[in-house]
């Protein structure tokens, strides 16, 4: 199932969709879309130098959405059989009648659908020839970097490694097929300092992406883990009060996500919102602007097409302040009626639904430090918890990192909580730093904001 | 269920597969074969949106080597795949000799979770009616409720552990919830409320306390309406009383996730080394309990092939026992507990909570209200978060309220509460004499793995914690 195991195949999954489309249609379905996924995963953790777990697969499953008369209904399957195939079909059709007729439940009309597969490079041949040794020896480099860093590392969470292979295809009766593969490869590193009071303080730091040579080295990824953990040590509470609020990259990145759902077609129809009414109007500072683009090339979060069978492309939804678009899927393009922004996601048990891909807040111009240039101010690397209702923008999180004085970091700060309205939060972003963030698909430089309330003593 | 394809598997067959895993001189292996399939109906805007069913299958090896666990799955059970994934997971031990055969010996598992009315035998124009229910109470409660929405989804698992130490074990694992999301709307502001319930039961779900359709129709809009006035939370430190059932959620973030054995066999928890010292107050007893009958968590037996337990985590305040998988039962030389839980045939075995309760005290609960002078009363939750190694967990109120002079006033805007696992729960003052189980879906993660997890508490006041709101006189 390792090295031996054929590689995850765009062309046998296509083959797989379009023969389920058919028996869908064959089945008596008005319309039909099919999702195929073949994976193979190689992870391995290590702690303390000694191999934890060591885990080898290969998983293939089907996801099918059938259309009769404007009803849907959705099935799941890794049955590939032929008879099993056939009956899934036949039942998810039976299904369908037990849903009520939407007038918006249709698929995407013939003419938009994607014409062309760009190529996006978004696959790695040295990916897949990684062996269980390689990942030991990434692992293992990784932790002994973070060990030896200094002597108050004193124990670990240890080190992961992991790489997967997967192939997508799709395939509608609006008029689509199509399919592409991909790699990733991740490293990360979790030690852990004894503080004086008893407590354990632990960081983490990692590294992936498409290609495992761009992959920083382990023993960058340990040193910088032990560094993250270090600097926690002595963390206190401070006193309520209210200050500017700097967010890293590993902090806001988080603040995007939240941001691009209050953006999201289907909040807006479902009014669970409160950017409903907002669109053309300033939801935050002009410094920011969110763009979703599916078509860089090697990126974490690209692909060639939507999970409608749509061309990708590039969106932008807030551009110097504005709300410039709702992100849409069909569906929700039609309750708002408009056109769908190519943004359908899908996971192989449930229906479309909006997503992002690559979500990219385009950098500033300020550097990290001239962002800490404040007299008091709470610089932020974790947040935790829920703490955000999209439709009223309350937005409530406990939070970690560094006090800062006259443009310094004092001491680390954890067990207080920030909150703000999330509107208010947006708008009063007053600096954005030029040191953007591309290891994951929510791509985020620093920011600041110019006020927040801290709960703490 | 009816025919399940984990019935075609023989004894014979599991042997072979151990001793292709165990080949290599491994020290133990398991077999997990699961069989899934579930069901979801959702209802908004006042019709079925969405149906969906699916069905899973497949095997996990596991193979274990001293604490080195080797892991491989696959979704095809021929005989000549099965054969691959042991061996492949065998591959963790690279020398060594392995065990002999064990005979296997059947494990009598509880039966936590007899089901009246079986779901999956049940008409779906039935289910449709009960989403329809839901929808018409929210509706006519009140007119500011503009929205409404209706889930029912019911599961079913089936599972054969085998292990090479002798032990098999089936069972049947059924799961059903109803959940209903409102959205009240006053002058362009808007709100949201929630209620929702899971039980290991069938179609009677609908029929127990406070789980009717309309029960939950009504305390989703009931809840949404409420917060239509809520004013800005106080930030800072304070008193703040928990109401009984979901503020288990505290138990779950505080001490649940620092108890599990994995974290103290590496001694990466705030709670390492501390068995028989006091980490909470004298009032607190806090238990995990696996055997409770048809709740969330219960589990007749674990994913590893140990019946369900009731395990005193903390007694009157006095660190009693961790909550144990294989591999850290080993360690410390202890029996299993029965907190061996995985999310599907695709994951490796975790000590994991099931219901994790605090016993009830003496105190009534008007009483612990009245005797604050100034805090929050958390009524409703949402989930929580904690860092292991330091302690440090939040939680989010989705429904609280100003206590002034001993009076419940203002509701309070959507709020999370910060605090320190053993400090906060040092700081347990008062404990009611009403403890409630919820009956909520509550889901745990840990590992990228998600297993359903039961909480429960009576009322209980805590002297001092951060309140996270935006009000800071």
């Amino acid at each position: 199932m390792s090295a031996e195991r054929r590689l995850p195949d765009p062309a046998a999954c296509q083959r797989a969709a379009e023969q389920m489309l058919n028996y869908a249609m064959q089945a008596g379905a008005d319309g039909a879309e099919v999702l195929v996924r073949d994976g193979a995963e190689l992870e391995l953790r290590l702690r303390l130098g000694e191999t934890e777990l060591i885990k080898e697969a290969g998983s293939r499953a089907l996801g099918l959405r059938v259309l009769k008369d404007q009803r849907p209904a959705v099935t799941y399957t890794s049955d590939f059989t032929e008879e099993g195939l056939r009956q899934l079909a036949r039942e998810t059709v039976e299904l369908a009648s037990l849903a009520e007729a939407d007038p918006f439940a249709l698929l995407p009309d013939r003419e938009i659908m994607a014409r062309d597969i760009p190529e996006l490079n978004l696959w790695d041949d040295e990916v897949p020839k990684l062996t269980v040794q390689d990942a030991l020896d990434w692992t293992r480099r990784a932790e002994a970097a973070a060990l030896a860093r200094d002597k108050r590392i004193t124990n670990s969470e240890g080190a992961s490694f992991s790489r997967t292979v997967g192939a997508t295809a799709f395939a509608s009766s609006a008029g689509f097929s199509g399919g592409y593969r991909g790699t990733y490869a991740s490293l990360s590193v979790q030690p852990i300092a004894d503080d004086v009071d008893g407590k354990k303080r632990n960081g983490s730091w990692w590294t992936g992406g498409r290609f495992f040579a761009r992959l920083d080295s382990p023993e960058s990824v340990g040193q910088t883990a032990a560094d993250r953990t270090l600097a926690q040590l002595g963390s206190q509470k401070v006193a309520t009060c209210q200050v500017p609020v700097i967010f890293a990259p590993e902090a806001g990145r988080s603040l995007v996500g939240k941001l691009v759902g209050v953006t999201s077609g289907s909040a807006v129809w479902r009014k669970s919102t409160y950017l409903a009414d907002r669109e053309g109007t300033d939801i935050a500072s002009a410094l920011i602007t969110l763009v979703d683009d599916p078509l860089l090339p090697g990126a974490p979060g690209s692909r060639p097409f939507d999970a409608e069978g749509l061309a990708s492309r590039p969106n932008v939804i807030v551009d110097g302040g504005v709300l410039r678009t709702f992100l849409c899927d069909t569906y929700s393009a039609r309750k708002l009626g408009r056109a769908s922004t190519g943004s359908a996601g899908r996971g192989i048990g449930g229906g479309p639904h909006v997503s992002t891909t690559n979500l990219i807040l385009r950098p500033g111009k300020t550097s990290k430090e001239g962002l800490e240039q404040v007299d008091e101010g709470f610089y932020i690397t974790h947040l935790m918890g829920f703490g955000f209702n999209g439709t009223t923008g309350d937005f409530s999180q406990g939070a970690s990192g560094f006090w800062i004085k006259n443009g310094v970091r004092v001491f680390p700060v954890s067990e207080v909580t920030i909150s703000s309205s999330f509107d208010s939060l947006w708008k009063n972003v007053d600096a954005l730093g030029d040191d953007l963030d591309t290891r994951s698909s929510v791509q985020v430089p620093s920011f600041r904001v110019s006020q927040m309330t801290i709960a703490g003593r | 269920m009816a025919a399940s394809p984990l019935d075609q598997i023989d004894v014979r067959l599991t042997e072979r597969l151990l001793a292709a895993a165990l080949e290599g001189g491994a020290d133990y292996a398991d077999l997990y074969f699961e069989y899934a399939a579930g069901a979801h109906f959702g209802f908004e805007d006042g019709q079925v949106k969405s149906v969906g069913k699916g069905v899973t299958l497949g095997l996990g090896v596991r193979v274990l080597k001293g604490d080195s666990t080797g892991y491989a799955y696959t979704e095809e059970l021929a005989e000549d795949r099965m054969l691959e994934a042991a061996r492949t997971a065998g591959r963790i031990a690279a020398s060594g000799a392995a065990p002999g055969p064990v005979a296997l010996t059947r494990v009598s598992v509880l039966d936590l979770y007899k089901i009246k009315d079986a779901p999956w035998d049940r008409p779906g124009q039935e289910k449709v009616e009960m989403l329809r229910e839901a929808d018409r109470a929210a509706r006519a409660y009140d007119p500011r409720i503009i929205r409404v929405e209706v889930g029912w989804g019911e599961s079913q698992k089936d599972v054969l552990v085998v292990t090479s130490d002798g032990k098999i074990a089936r069972d049947f694992q059924p799961m059903v919830r109803f959940s209903v999301g409102a959205v009240a709307e006053e002058d362009g502001k808007r709100q949201t409320g929630r209620s929702a319930g899971a039980a290991r039961r069938g179609m009677e779900l609908i029929k127990m306390e406070g789980q009717s359709p309309t029960d939950h129709g009504i305390e989703a809009a009931r809840l949404a309406i409420a917060m239509l006035s809520a004013q800005e939370a106080p930030a800072g430190t304070m008193e703040v009383v928990l109401g009984p059932g979901e503020s288990g959620i505290l138990l779950h973030e505080a001490v649940g996730h620092g108890l599990e054995a994995d974290f103290n066999r590496k001694k990466t928890s705030n709670y390492t080394d501390m068995i028989g010292k006091s980490v909470a107050s004298p009032l607190c007893t806090v238990v995990d309990d696996g055997t409770l009958m048809n709740a969330r968590g219960s589990i007749n037996v674990d994913d590893e092939g140990n019946p369900g337990r009731r395990n005193v985590l903390i007694e009157n305040g006095i660190l009693a026992a961790y909550m144990q998988d294989r591999i850290s039962s080993k360690h410390f030389g202890i029996a299993a507990s029965g907190n061996g839980r995985r999310e599907s045939f695709r994951h490796e075995p975790l000590p994991r909570m099931t219901n994790t309760l605090m016993m009830a005290g003496q105190d009534d609960p008007q009483d612990i209200i009245k005797s604050v002078k100034k805090g929050v009363y958390a009524k409703n939750f949402s989930g929580g978060q904690v860092n292991i190694s330091n302690g440090d967990f939040v939680f989010s109120l989705t429904e609280s309220y100003l206590i002034e002079d001993g009076k419940i006033t203002a509701p309070l805007k959507g709020v999370n509460l910060i605090g320190n696992g053993p400090d906060v729960l040092r700081k347990v003052v008062m404990v009611g004499n009403d403890f409630e189980l919820s009956p909520g879906t509550w889901t745990c993660g840990k590992d990228g793995q998600s297993v359903p997890v039961g909480i429960g508490n009576p009322t209980i006041k805590i002297s001092e914690i951060t309140v996270g709101g935006t009000k800071t006189s």
